[in-house]
């Protein structure tokens, strides 16, 4: 079974999804981070592929993807950081980019490569509907990868019905309506019970805007669990112990 | 069905679509779903020919230009969209799409701008229909561009400058769209140029279009044939080029000659000749032609003219060129230049930049003394004085 899958068969509630930028703060600090992402108690980790063009990001994630081009990172140096991950840990892990990227580097290479790397699934946020339908999921099937859409706080009741149906592994509720890096993850309660009369097919884990203990309280009360993206990042720097860090961060989510 | 005109769902052959997150869902499918009926009732009909014709100045005169014909031993007309209110073809554009958000019931205008022509068409419609106008411009094109940042503001306009990725139209654009994301029901956002997830291209192309339909008119009247032997157009994006071959897309005996700013050389690294050295990808929502690494990052352009300064070209041109219906020539910046001073010296007529570079394509091209070729004017020089007081030294 995929690991994702099974995560979420194992542990339905409070899942906590971290997301980092490959290649920031450091080029090299992906296995550190992932490690300690991992040994801290996170449940599901979200790697993101810098882009040059974020559209979806807000100035957190768009400075530390800069920042990780301006370092050196590219895609087959990411997946030459992630040849040995699987003989180190087993925590569920996820690509996370622009479709753009994909498509240059070959969709079905890209694919393997996930695939043989240890990726569980992948979330491209411009990829549209019709054309994972008619270009990826067989690819993506074939190569054992996840594909989690994202839905919004005005998605009708039949697109999200119809992102839920495309969607493998889990589905990413956008808290509000914004870009990354928001504060706005607070009052979802109505957001929440709609998304539950839905009887969705996929776990759901929210995202945008999660910052601290009380939005991924939030989070948690209406989904599966909650991601954490800009906040984490503004808490990595250069200067500190990478570790401790993220030990101290992960503490202060999960009081 | 035409092989030249988007298909329902957005698409010229492999290109164009809406690659968009769906957090802007909701914002293009309900212009999706609108655009055709809007731009085909009657009020928005008589509301835009209307203001085209007494506020913008159409139609806008098919000039013989006798000297520039002369120089190059054919016929040479000039579609003077120079003459229009605010200097250039943008304002068809934002007249039309300006409507479209009155019907639409949107309160909040947000656009981008490179050199500040679109920026400046934007405020204008804005100031006209007393909507709140936000444009987002890089912060090296608000140094480069100081002018037409003084005229969008005495328009009551908001010039947010772009301090993200590279400073100038692709990341002022991404602001844009940003902006959008988060002001998902009271703002319509006024792409200036044929970009853009559908659909942009199309509902842009469409406004353009009445460029090559007056073209067709006039064409009749002057030279007795509604088709001339071809059509010359620079393109950025490629909305006036759009524009002036609209009408013209399925008479393939019409030469389709699109011109891109190749800048310093086109294998010298600092080119925006996307054509010429781009592949197909995605940029601003939409599949097309692209310069990109072979990581997928898209790389920055360069030319000397702003406008032209953009790493991709619209959906409908990139299917143009794969299909080879339009020819693509690229253009220095030194050629550019060359064009504009020859323009000016043996017309009396300064062209904008950006129109330098499809003038200066006569230059590799070759036409017979009985051929008509109608040269897309897009715009007037005022705004790029500056640059021609550098390297003229006036
Ligand atoms: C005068 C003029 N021509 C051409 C362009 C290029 O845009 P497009 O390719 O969309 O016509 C611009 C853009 O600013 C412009 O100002």
């Amino acid at each position: 079974m995929n690991r994702i899958d099974s995560l979420f068969k194992n542990k339905p509630s409070d899942v906590l999804t971290i997301y980092f930028t490959a290649g920031y703060p450091n080029l090299d600090d992906t296995e550190s981070i992932i490690l300690g992402l991992a040994k801290a108690g996170v449940d599901l980790i979200e790697i993101g592929m810098p882009y040059s063009d974020p559209l979806a990001d807000g100035p957190v994630i768009q400075a530390s993807s800069k920042e990780a081009l301006k370092n050196g990172m590219n895609l087959d140096l990411l997946f030459d950081q992630l040849e040995d991950i699987r003989s180190k840990t087993q925590v569920p892990l996820v690509l996370m980019g622009y479709y753009n990227q994909v498509i240059q580097y070959g969709l079905e290479p890209f694919c393997k490569k996930a695939n043989q790397v240890g990726v569980d699934g992948l979330i491209l946020p411009d990829l549209p509907l019709d054309e994972y339908k008619k270009l990826c999921a067989p690819l993506f099937m074939q190569y054992e990868l996840t594909c989690t859409f994202l839905v919004t706080p005005s998605s009708t009741d039949e697109r999200i019905r119809e992102i839920d149906a495309a969607s493998s592994g889990f589905l990413y509720a956008v808290s509000s309506h914004s870009i990354t890096g928001g504060d706005s993850a607070n009052n979802l309660s109505d957001y929440g019970s709609r998304l539950a009369a839905l009887n969705l097919k996929n776990p759901v884990q929210v995202g945008f805007g999660i910052h601290d203990a009380k939005s991924f309280q939030a989070a948690t009360a209406i989904a599966n669990g909650g991601i954490i993206g800009s906040a984490f990042i503004k808490a990595l720097s250069k200067e500190e112990v990478l570790e401790n860090k993220i030990y101290s961060f992960i503490e202060g989510i999960r009081v | 069905m035409s092989m030249y005109n988007a298909n329902k769902k957005g698409f010229y052959g492999k290109f164009g679509g809406a690659y968009i997150p769906e957090l802007l869902h909701n914002n293009v499918e309900e212009l999706r779903l609108t655009y055709l009926d809007i731009l085909g009732s009657d009020e928005f009909k008589t509301d835009f020919d209307g203001l085209l014709k007494d506020y913008v100045g159409r139609p806008t005169p098919l000039y013989l230009a006798q000297n520039l014909s002369e120089q190059y031993q054919t016929n040479i007309y000039l579609k003077r969209e120079d003459l229009t209110h605010t200097g250039a073809h943008k304002i068809n554009n934002t007249i039309g799409q300006i409507l479209v958000a009155k019907k639409l019931g949107k309160k909040r205008i947000i656009a981008e701008t490179g050199a500040g022509q679109h920026g400046v068409a934007t405020a204008t419609v804005c100031a006209l229909m007393g909507l709140e106008c936000i444009v987002y411009m890089g912060e090296i094109d608000i140094q480069r561009q100081a002018p037409n940042v003084a005229r969008m503001k005495m328009l009551g306009a908001t010039v947010v400058p772009a301090t993200s990725g590279s400073k100038t139209l692709k990341d002022a654009t991404n602001e844009a769209i940003r902006d959008w994301i988060n002001h998902p029901h009271d703002t319509h956002y006024i792409i200036g140029s044929v970009v853009g997830p559908h659909p942009y291209p199309d509902m842009v192309a469409r406004l353009q279009s009445v460029i090559s339909q007056e073209m067709r008119l006039q064409l009749k009247q002057k030279t007795g044939s509604e088709t001339p032997t071809a059509i010359i157009a620079c393109v950025g994006g490629g909305s006036n080029a759009a524009g002036a071959f609209y009408h013209f897309l399925e008479d393939e005996n019409v030469q389709l000659i699109a011109c891109e700013a190749s800048g310093m050389g086109v294998d010298s690294g600092k080119t925006a000749a996307t054509s010429f050295v781009g592949t197909e990808g995605v940029l601003h929502g939409s599949k097309s032609l692209l310069m990109q690494t072979k990581d997928g990052q898209v790389v920055e352009p360069y030319s000397i003219s702003a406008g032209l300064d953009y790493p991709g070209i619209g959906p409908m041109h990139a299917n143009l060129f794969e299909t080879k219906r339009a020819s693509f020539v690229a253009v220095t910046d030194k050629e550019a230049l060359d064009a504009a001073l020859e323009l000016t010296r043996l017309e009396g007529i300064i062209p904008a930049l950006e129109s330098a570079h499809a003038l200066a394509s006569l230059k590799q091209l070759q036409f017979k003394k009985e051929d008509v070729v109608v040269i897309n004017l897009s715009g007037r020089g005022d705004k790029d004085l500056s640059t021609y007081m550098k390297h003229f030294e006036l």
